[in-house]
């Protein structure tokens, strides 16, 4: 297990008196595309909240690239290569969609944002050169979502946490967001996607691990997972 | 940095055109109401760095000011500083206050955070007013020194205030322009997301209450030797508060510009105002213009420009 690129060892995390997450353990290979699911209020989005550091931990550890970075703040994890989309487009409303890359660019890439031919290159691989100069107002849901990915990218990640990038978006656009992905893991990226769009998880993952109620409940590939019967316990009770 | 040294160069020639000025004669009133319009221009633009900028209203400017102007009372009657070190130490004493602020932000966003400075600067005036060493309630007498380098006291305060007002607006507009100002903007936009794109959201808002402490504090510093009495309500007045928000939210709060405009032009009416209509009659107007903006342009007189100009 030591050769994984994020390793999460016993996290636990607690809202008050609620035990969101329990002893929870995953590891990620370098260029792995890993699937997190789980039924809603699983603990998907506070165990990635937890490893993109917007949330502190009660417990464990979180190692990323042979470094403990469990005490190191959502900015510097950003800077050492953990990239997260939000669930929510949450696009910098005041700048133009170019500008919105440049702050990944300067401030976690190194200082590239300067000239914007980095950011055009990004927004031209994604679909969105068209827009760059265009307020996040005057886009579109997918294109929200694109803008989305292409900032993370601007950070120049080394894992990639999508958090349910696909969701409300109709069948051709989630196949849309699925090609960016399997691109960028060609590239050499690593993927965590936590989705509800079941086909596309189970087409994208390579493994997947389960959550329910703050546990790990299963881990496999879409296969064994499909075929676990505590999983479907999970989803649909008894 | 290419566009830097430019407007240093302006800053140097309105420094200078205010010395020039200053050597004329003209009617002494002019220098008096000048004074306090450069000194919202300081006050606006310290204002803009953190709430314009990064999107923290502060409503506790009166604490800051209050807190330049009594640290220069207690290094008056203390040991005598001469003006430059009244500046500085005024400037010092709330950039300290402003890093205070600082780590409130941890905690306290939005509205939450603007009451907890409203409530900053009740609770030093408090102090202040128990604090009889530089005039408690009743207030203090200042005695001006004699000599100024030239014209008399009120025009050499003119120059310095130009002075300073002219160096706050660099400073304004040397962040704007850096990556300070880009993370400002983002984190003003969404605090969550400015940190999750590598932006060091804390280290930059520390920054900005920082300096903005310093510059409103600054801005304090020489207000003694102007009025020569100081006392807890005028040195605390909610004018401070409300102006310092009014006036760069009317000339626009994205660019260095936007204060200045705000503050030369409400300043200028309100200048007008107490000596043609009535000396309370300052904050009505202020009211009503900031109403106005806030329905009819949001962002402000350049925000206004800036449509216009896309239009054509």
């Amino acid at each position: 297990m030591s050769d994984a690129l994020l390793q999460v060892e016993g996290l636990t995390k607690r809202y008050g008196g609620f035990l969101a997450l329990n002893q929870v353990s995953i590891a990620v290979k370098p260029g792995e595309r890993f699937g997190l699911i789980g039924p809603n209020g699983s603990g998907k989005t506070t165990l990635i909240n937890c490893v993109s550091g917007s949330l502190p931990v009660d417990g464990g550890h979180i190692i990323f690239d042979g470094r403990d970075i469990t005490a190191l703040p959502a900015h510097r994890r950003t800077r050492l290569g953990i990239v997260r989309s939000f669930q929510i487009p949450k696009p910098f409303s005041s700048m133009s969609v170019l500008d919105n890359l440049g702050i990944p660019l300067e401030n976690a890439a190194h200082g590239r944002g300067a000239d914007g031919a980095d950011a055009m290159q990004i927004l031209e691989a994604i679909g969105l050169a068209a827009k760059a100069h265009l307020r996040p107002a005057g886009l579109t849901q997918i294109e929200m979502r694109k803008l989305e990915l292409a900032r993370a990218m601007a950070a120049r990640p080394k894992l990639l946490i999508s958090d349910e990038a696909m969701a409300g978006l109709s069948s051709a656009e989630v196949d849309d967001i699925l090609t960016i992905l399997f691109r960028l893991n060609a590239q050499g990226i690593t993927i965590i996607m936590i989705e509800h769009i079941m086909r596309a998880v189970m087409r994208f993952s390579e493994r997947i691990v389960v959550l329910d109620a703050g546990e790990r409940i299963a881990e496999g590939t879409p296969d064994e997972i499909v075929r676990n019967p505590a999983v479907e316990k999970a989803y649909l009770g008894e | 940095m290419a566009r830097t040294l430019p407007a240093l160069g302006v800053g140097v020639v309105v420094v200078l055109a205010g010395v020039a000025l200053a050597t004329m004669r003209v009617n002494p009133y002019l220098y008096f109401a000048g004074y306090v319009i450069l000194q919202y221009v300081v006050i606006a633009t310290a204002w803009n760095i953190l709430g314009g900028y990064g999107g923290y209203v502060n409503f506790g400017t009166p604490a800051f000011f209050a807190l330049g102007a009594y640290t220069a009372v207690f290094l008056i009657r203390s040991i005598k500083a001469p003006l430059p070190v009244l500046i500085v130490a005024g400037g010092l004493v709330a950039a300290l206050l402003g890093l205070g602020i600082g780590y409130l932000t941890l905690r306290l966003r939005g509205t939450f955070f603007s009451i907890a400075t409203l409530a900053l600067s009740v609770v030093l005036q408090t102090m202040i007013i128990n604090w009889e060493y530089v005039g408690g309630s009743r207030g203090i007498s200042v005695i001006r020194p004699s000599g100024p380098p030239f014209g008399n006291y009120v025009v050499f305060l003119f120059t310095v205030m130009l002075g300073l007002a002219v160096v706050a607006v660099l400073v304004a507009r040397f962040i704007e322009r850096s990556w300070i100002g880009r993370g400002l903007a983002a984190l003003r936009d969404n605090e969550e997301a400015a940190e999750c794109m590598g932006v060091p959201t804390l280290r930059l808002k520390l920054f900005a209450t920082t300096i903005s402490g310093f510059l409103l504090g600054v801005a304090g510093a020489p207000f003694p030797y102007y009025v020569t009495f100081v006392e807890p309500n005028s040195a605390f007045a909610l004018d401070y508060a409300v102006n310092a928000l009014a006036m760069p939210m009317i000339g626009g709060t994205t660019s260095w510009v936007g204060p200045v405009i705000g503050a030369v032009l409400l300043g200028t009416t309100q200048q007008l105002a107490t000596v043609t209509i009535s000396s309370e009659l300052n904050l009505l107007i202020v009211g009503v213009v900031l109403v106005a903006f806030v329905v009819l342009a949001p962002e402000g007189i350049l925000g206004l420009v800036r449509r216009v100009r896309g239009r054509i």
